[in-house]
């Protein structure tokens, strides 16, 4: 048997990791709810860029005269609250707020979860100890834990962010642990020891890529989690203070009106419902469309 | 003679687990040559795989080498810091594994994956890396290696794959290849391939190969010296002729025929009755005395030693001496062989 071949490359390089985003992709717009929650994502995120431009008030500015104006008064689509502030730009700013908040909650819990996750999957000397801390945050209900953690650093929203992320951390752990353990029996990762990879190696660049699909899933989710707590948060008055046009905020602030201006406290409650079921459906969506195995059908 | 590049001596492997310790590798000595290959054969179980693994290092968590002394270009290398022992994989030592369907990273492009040893030992940037590995692809024989370096290991084939795993086990320029069981997983025609590709590297490249498998077929196609083990024990070594035509060991009788034979028509299959010993099993005298036709009171007694028939070819059984002494000397009344001082036999003294 000839080992030597003749070699013409045929020009075929198209980037395969682009191939895989695109399948996956493909997969997530067949299902409707996910492509919903896609697009009510999409508003959020170009309507807190887009803030300034697309609303002529600031968020901030009280104008006595105007005060609790009803929905589609003149010049006040959503109508204006107490002090007079329009609702709508309140609304567009506190998109602005609860996305930020929670991108930066969510990536510091995944920092954290898949850092400890991978270290107890990986070695089996420090799971113990790792998971017997990561049980000792479970022991506590997520908002209570926020909680303490709030009073603790004191009542702000880099607080709150900080606060959710380390509610995250014990879930996003226990899955990448999870993912961990079973990817690191596999055939691969004992070629690629016997090859001299180091454990560094193998943990950033072989068994975390495999173990991307469940950790894109529970961010997505997470944000979810982290828009409602943080709206949960302020709310209670551990969050963001006024005059800060945050959604959780906004309904506290509403709730003493509810007879005379009920749309202080809908509106911004069907904001966060929207964003939260939004996170979620495309949660789902991007579950099913990660797993090849699933039927669509 | 060339010079002797791996050398194995009294291994003993234990696992620490709930019952206590357990002996899975029991006191094994081999060598492998430059440019030879030894193929280590038994059922599975019988301690083959473990064996390599404590050679490359790789056992897992709760293995240990508990006694003996692995050497490779007459270096100790089993007491290296777990860094040594790092760097000496890929570029001393490397290894391929039966499934090339899962010993290939799924999400990694096939040039990745080969640029990686190439990266880590040789120092090289992508740039090099990627001519190196297309060379390396070519030297497996892989058609188009410009385009199978931007694949994916699911867009090859089986045979395709193991060639990869192969090329992958190649570019830290070892010296021992270690392969368990790389054609298992392979329909036959790509098994064979596999195997002369092997073969024509080790020539070319001048490496040792240790060959584990339990197919005689493949071991006839590819040893030069192959060594039987059977719980965690060598039975048997030999060239692969002396194994072939004169096997001493019942068990490798056995061995041999349970590999059916297509150009006999009368052939019948003889599988060799019960199964493997659990490891922790205690077995007083020979361990295979129990599944083993021709056991002696001796055999359940005491632990035959390593008998050295010359040409290589070693053997642990009762049997050989006895046979030794009805050739030599004869039997008394029983029936029974009796083995008396003067008998001739060269008690291997290793």
């Amino acid at each position: 048997m000839s080992t030597t071949f003749s070699v013409e490359t045929p020009q075929v390089r198209t980037k395969k990791k682009d191939r895989f985003v695109v399948s996956t992709m493909k997969r997530l717009l067949k299902n409707k709810l996910a492509v919903v929650g896609l697009i009510i994502i999409a508003i959020q995120v170009i309507m807190a860029l887009t803030a300034p431009w697309i609303t002529s008030y600031d968020p901030a500015t009280q104008q006595l005269t105007k005060s609790e104006l009803p929905v589609m008064s003149e010049g006040h689509i959503l109508g204006t609250d107490n002090y007079g502030r329009d609702v709508w730009t309140r609304i567009v700013y506190g998109a602005q707020i609860s996305l930020v908040v929670a991108i930066t909650a969510v990536t510091l819990g995944l920092l954290g979860g898949v850092v400890l996750g991978m270290l107890a999957g990986y070695y089996k000397k420090w799971d113990a100890v790792i998971m017997r801390f990561v049980d000792l945050l479970f022991a506590f209900p997520g908002i209570l834990l926020a909680m303490l953690i709030i009073a603790i650093l004191g009542t702000s929203l880099i607080n709150v962010a900080i606060a959710i992320s380390i509610w995250s951390i014990p879930t996003c752990a226990r899955i990448v642990r999870g993912s961990v353990l079973s990817i690191k029996e596999k055939e691969y990762i004992m070629a690629m020891k016997s090859m001299g990879a180091s454990d560094l190696r193998i943990m950033v660049k072989h068994i975390l890529p495999n173990a991307l699909a469940p950790i894109i899933v529970f961010a997505t989710m997470r944000m979810a989690t982290a828009i409602l707590s943080t709206a949960a948060l302020s709310y209670l008055g551990l969050g963001a203070q006024p005059p800060t046009p945050e959604w959780g905020a906004m309904i506290a602030q509403g709730q003493d009106y509810m007879w005379t201006s009920p749309h202080l406290t809908v509106i911004p409650g069907i904001a966060i419902m929207l964003t939260v079921f939004a996170f979620n459906v495309v949660g789902d969506g991007l579950r099913d469309a990660l797993d090849p195995n699933m039927d669509l059908n | 003679m060339k010079e002797t590049l791996l050398e194995v001596n009294n291994l003993v492997t234990e696992f620490r687990t709930k019952e206590g310790p357990v002996q899975a590798v029991r006191d094994v000595t081999f060598s492998v040559r430059k440019g030879e290959t030894l193929c280590i054969v038994g059922e599975s179980g019988c301690g083959k795989s473990i064996t390599s693994l404590s050679v490359i290092g790789l056992l897992p968590e709760n293995g240990r080498i508990a006694n003996g002394e692995v050497r490779y270009k007459g270096e100790a290398i089993h007491n290296l810091s777990a860094e040594k022992k790092r760097l000496m994989r890929g570029s001393e030592i490397s290894m391929i594994f039966q499934e090339p369907m899962t010993a290939l990273n799924p999400v990694l492009t096939v040039g990745y994956q080969l640029r990686e040893p190439l990266m880590i030992h040789h120092g090289m940037s992508k740039q090099q890396a990627t001519t190196r590995g297309i060379e390396l692809l070519n030297q497996v024989g892989i058609p188009y290696p410009e385009k199978r370096m931007n694949q994916y290991p699911h867009e090859l084939s089986g045979g395709m794959r193991q060639r990869v795993m192969i090329a992958i086990a190649l570019a830290g320029d070892p010296g021992l290849l270690i392969a368990d069981e790389p054609t298992t997983a392979l329909d036959v025609t790509i098994q064979a391939q596999i195997l002369d590709l092997i073969n024509e590297l080790k020539d070319r490249l001048d490496m040792g190969v240790m060959f584990i498998t339990h197919d005689m077929g493949v071991v006839a196609e590819v040893a030069d010296r192959v060594m039987v083990m059977y719980a965690g024990q060598k039975i048997e070594e030999g060239p692969v002729e002396e194994i072939f035509d004169r096997p001493k060991h019942p068990y490798t009788r056995g061995l041999l025929g349970s590999v059916p034979n297509v150009d006999d028509p009368t052939f019948e299959l003889h599988p060799i009755p019960g199964t493997l010993p659990s490891l922790t099993e205690q077995i007083q005298g020979c361990r295979f005395h129990p599944r083993c036709l021709f056991a002696m009171d001796r055999c359940r007694q005491q632990v035959p030693p390593e008998d050295d028939l010359g040409n290589g070819h070693y053997v642990s059984c009762w049997l050989t001496r006895e046979e030794a002494v009805s050739d030599g000397v004869g039997t008394n009344d029983e029936g029974t062989a009796t083995r008396s001082e003067d008998a001739p036999l060269k008690v291997a003294q290793r």
